[in-house]
């Protein structure tokens, strides 16, 4: 007999897979460059700002962007561009710090009560449903004005205000995969439970919730910025987006939209990377969860 | 009916199985409000240079010399007679100030909602009519857009845009034009007060005074509506009754808004219903940015001045509100779709 076996084309590499998303969405390559670049302006801010982003200078204030300044200067004579790009470390570091807070966490939490089960999940499922029950931005204005105005207390309400979200996703996958082969054997290799969930359960879980961090990263950085708008968090004169925008709203009514149009511009930018970042790597990772 | 008793059945055990709920947010911001810095009884007392005593004679008045789980205790029995304290800010009645601000920040939000609603449902489906095209990747644009500016940034340009360069919209400062004759006083609701006594002209300004704040909270919103409703029709029109309906030759319109759409509202119910509760909550950035005399601003600068009666209050409310609307979308999906009635 000589039949030919048929030939099957081998299963794509992750590398495949990522350069046919790339190709099918080029927004996600965009939107990883967008980011990318916030990432180091962030970085570098202090060597980017073309003037100092807090020095006041009373002839020139309130003018409209021009060459001297791109973005034009606020009441008390900034260059709004400078201050712009200062606020970007700030922003961005209460976004990242926060998030990661509740991802780390969340995973933790999540896992122990996805795979204890019984009476500890049943609390930790009550406690998810409180804080899901609170209008979540009514509940950050209150934990910072409660734990005191400062840059720390935002980076905590925003990571709690996003720990229902990872609690139940961790919750959820490590409870299908409790019953698993591995799981079953470094059972029996003599681990302990701890150890199980922390070593064996969580890198398991970890690439898919990663998605989840960028996707979130855009919803904390408006939240932050919502806080120091209504007066909460970050004080003036501390350049930040929100705190930016808030400013320029007592100029909209006269015709000053620059103190409102760019740092509102910077914040949807922000925004809109991590949020196509974060759907063009769900796409990668998680193909299943495509919609 | 069948369907009726069963709809009342179960809107009946989810709203039991969201008390406990309801009562951890009560006891949770109870604990935060105690953590509010600034001493109530020193706000109270006659001013900067009351005597102790006297602060102590208020602390006393106000229960805050006891031990806090008993404080608790005694404001459980307070709200469940119905009493939320007192505000130090307006010195009234908790109770008052909410009734009296609470139809603001509802016709806002409704309005808010409906107009989200009437863009996204038509929107969506346009897209999943022809995936891949380029209305369908215009939608998908506007919704990414949608969701990135935050609603004091979007607020702001409208005002720029429709009062200061078109000239357009009313002055964006609350309700009504600060000129204007007091508003009937019937129902709170000013669209419905000015319709109810006839007054076209007056109820045109407070249309126009509502216009800018409610268009500024539906883009923030049309993203998920837009997408769900995408998705919805998506699989529904893939399926084969709709294709049966096609090859009967059946008008076109008919096939899309009576078989499909009324299978696809179920997700796109759901999502409002959310969408509605986490706009109630989103209010605050609306109302600052239109000096909107609601419930939310009112919660804002009472947690300001760290006036805490006000701002358990409002938690509560907005908590309660979130259960009613969960339990109205409950009786809309029996209503809309009565398979899930049958257990």
């Amino acid at each position: 007999m000589n039949a030919v076996s048929p030939t099957l084309a081998p299963p794509p590499s992750t590398l495949q897979h990522a350069g046919h998303v790339l190709r099918e969405n080029p927004l996600t390559a965009v939107a990883a460059a967008g980011a990318s670049l916030l990432c180091l302006v962030a970085l570098f801010s202090p060597w980017l700002t073309p003037y100092d982003p807090v020095a006041s200078d009373v002839s020139v204030a309130l003018q409209p962007p021009s060459a001297a300044h791109w973005a034009g200067t606020d009441q008390l004579g900034r260059d709004v561009l400078s201050r712009i790009v200062a606020a970007t470390r700030l922003d961005l570091a209460i976004a990242l710090s926060a998030v990661s807070l509740s991802f780390a966490l969340g995973a933790v939490i999540g896992g122990m009560s996805g795979y204890a089960g019984g009476r500890l999940d049943r609390v930790v499922g009550r406690l998810v449903d409180v804080l899901m029950a609170f209008p979540l931005f009514v509940l950050a204005m209150a934990l910072v004005a409660a734990l005191g105005n400062r840059v720390e207390n935002i980076v905590i309400a925003t990571a709690i205000i996003n720990l229902p979200f990872y609690i139940r996703f961790a919750r959820a996958e490590v409870n299908v995969r409790r019953d698993a082969g591995y799981v079953e054997a470094a059972r029996a290799g003599g681990e302990g439970h701890l150890a199980v969930v922390l070593r064996f359960l969580l890198p398991n879980v970890l690439p898919a919730m990663a998605v989840q961090i960028s996707l979130n990263l855009g919803w904390a950085i408006l939240n932050a910025a919502g806080l120091s708008f209504i007066g909460l968090g970050v004080r003036p004169p501390t350049p930040e987006w929100g705190i930016l925008v808030a400013e320029g709203a007592r100029f909209i009514t006269t015709g000053k939209w620059w103190l409102v149009a760019f740092p509102g511009l910077a914040l949807m930018l922000a925004v809109l990377c991590f949020n196509l970042l974060g759907d063009g790597l769900r796409d990668i990772l998680d193909p299943r969860m495509r919609t | 009916m069948a369907s009726a008793s069963g709809i009342a059945r179960r809107t009946g055990r989810r709203f039991l199985s969201s008390l406990p709920a309801l009562l951890g947010v009560l006891v949770f911001t109870f604990l935060l409000m105690r953590v509010l810095p600034g001493d109530p009884a020193v706000f109270f007392a006659s001013g900067p240079n009351a005597g102790k005593a006297e602060i102590e004679e208020i602390r006393r008045q106000m229960g805050l010399d006891k031990p806090v789980p008993e404080q608790l205790v005694r404001y459980l029995g307070d709200v469940a007679r119905g009493q939320l304290g007192r505000s130090m800010t307006t010195g009234q009645p908790v109770l008052t100030d909410l009734r009296q601000r609470l139809p603001a920040s509802l016709e806002l939000t409704v309005s808010a909602l409906v107009i989200a609603l009437l863009l996204a449902i038509p929107l969506g489906i346009a897209a999943a009519l022809r995936p891949g095209s380029v209305v369908d990747h215009a939608v998908r644009f506007l919704c990414a857009l949608g969701v990135c500016v935050p609603t004091f940034v979007s607020g702001l340009l409208l005002i720029y845009v429709f009062y200061y360069l078109l000239g357009i919209a009313p002055d964006p400062t609350g309700r009504v034009d600060v000129f204007a004759a007091s508003p009937p006083d019937i129902t709170g609701f000013l669209l419905i007060d000015f319709a109810l006594v006839g007054d076209g002209e007056g109820w045109r300004a407070a249309a126009g005074q509502l216009v800018l704040p409610a268009l500024t909270m539906a883009l923030f919103v049309l993203a998920p509506l837009a997408r769900i409703t995408r998705a919805a029709m998506l699989s529904v029109l893939g399926s084969d009754f709709i294709r049966t309906a096609r090859s009967l030759g059946l008008p076109r319109r008919r096939v899309i808004v009576t078989y499909a759409l009324r299978n696809a509202i179920l997700p796109v119910l759901t999502i409002a219903g959310i969408v509605f509760s986490t706009m109630l909550g989103a209010n605050v950035l609306v109302e600052k940015v239109f000096s909107w005399p609601g419930v939310a601003s009112y919660a804002l600068d009472a947690l300001l001045a760290s006036d805490y009666a006000p701002v358990q209050g409002f938690v509560l409310l907005m908590a309660s509100l979130f259960v009613v609307v969960n339990l109205t979308v409950d009786v809309l999906y029996g209503l809309a779709d009565p398979r899930v009635s049958i257990e």
